[in-house]
């Protein structure tokens, strides 16, 4: 009796121990932060083909820190992952770029070929020939 | 006149006579040696153009070299994708 009561109060504290250490590793892999879904959403940001976030027109300074923000954090991942591959940071992030456009949802902003913004809709969006 | 009899009487100086020749083509033919020239020069020109479409095979052959590794970083840009949703 006395042992499954121990025995029990040891699980509920593995448990809430777990509970815990989720509760710390989930804004690691959090999703997108909301400001930078809403300027996404809003055409205010879009994807670049070189791999990386460009502001669409002139916006404000906090929109302009947060893509600088998202893009150190993307160079840093490039860099990482270039490494790995065996390719260069640039080649790594072109690669990502193709991807990133591709999966753009409806009323997002990609830069096409030609360098200008467009609006994704249902249709696949215009990438560069170089794309998969 | 004098000079030459003896000449001719060596059966082995053809060789000799092609040095004779010679100098006597280049007097005559100064007008076809200005010619080689113009046309040496342009030649010389005419390599100094051609650097030009050397430049863009090479930049041809980085555009494939590239085309093929994007395509095969595809399956890995998806992925990182999926493993860091905070910074796409």
């Amino acid at each position: 009796m006395f042992d499954s009561r121990t025995l029990r109060r040891t699980a509920l504290g593995a448990a809430a121990m777990a509970l815990a250490l989720g509760g710390i590793a989930a804004p690691v892999q959090a999703q997108r932060d909301p400001a930078y879904q809403t300027a996404r959403s809003a055409g205010q940001v879009g994807e670049k083909i070189d791999g990386y976030l460009g502001t669409v027109g002139n916006q404000s300074s906090a929109i302009q820190r947060l893509v600088s923000d998202i893009n150190i954090k993307r160079k840093a991942n490039y860099t990482e992952r270039a490494q790995a591959q065996n390719v260069t940071v640039e080649e790594y992030a072109r690669a990502q770029g193709c991807s990133l456009i591709l999966r753009t949802e409806t009323g997002e902003k990609y830069q096409a070929p030609d360098g200008s913004w467009k609006t994704r809709t249902s249709a696949p969006p215009e990438r560069h020939p170089s794309c998969p | 006149m004098s000079k030459r009899e003896p000449a001719m009487k060596f059966t082995k100086l053809t060789s000799c006579r092609l040095v004779a020749h010679k100098a006597q083509m280049k007097r005559e033919n100064r007008g076809l040696a200005m010619s080689m020239l113009v046309a040496g020069v342009m030649l010389v020109s005419g390599c100094v153009t051609v650097n030009a479409p050397e430049d863009a095979i090479v930049i041809e052959l980085n555009l494939n070299i590239r085309q093929e590794v994007i395509y095969r970083l595809a399956d890995d840009v998806r992925e990182n994708i999926d493993e860091n949703p905070d910074i796409f």
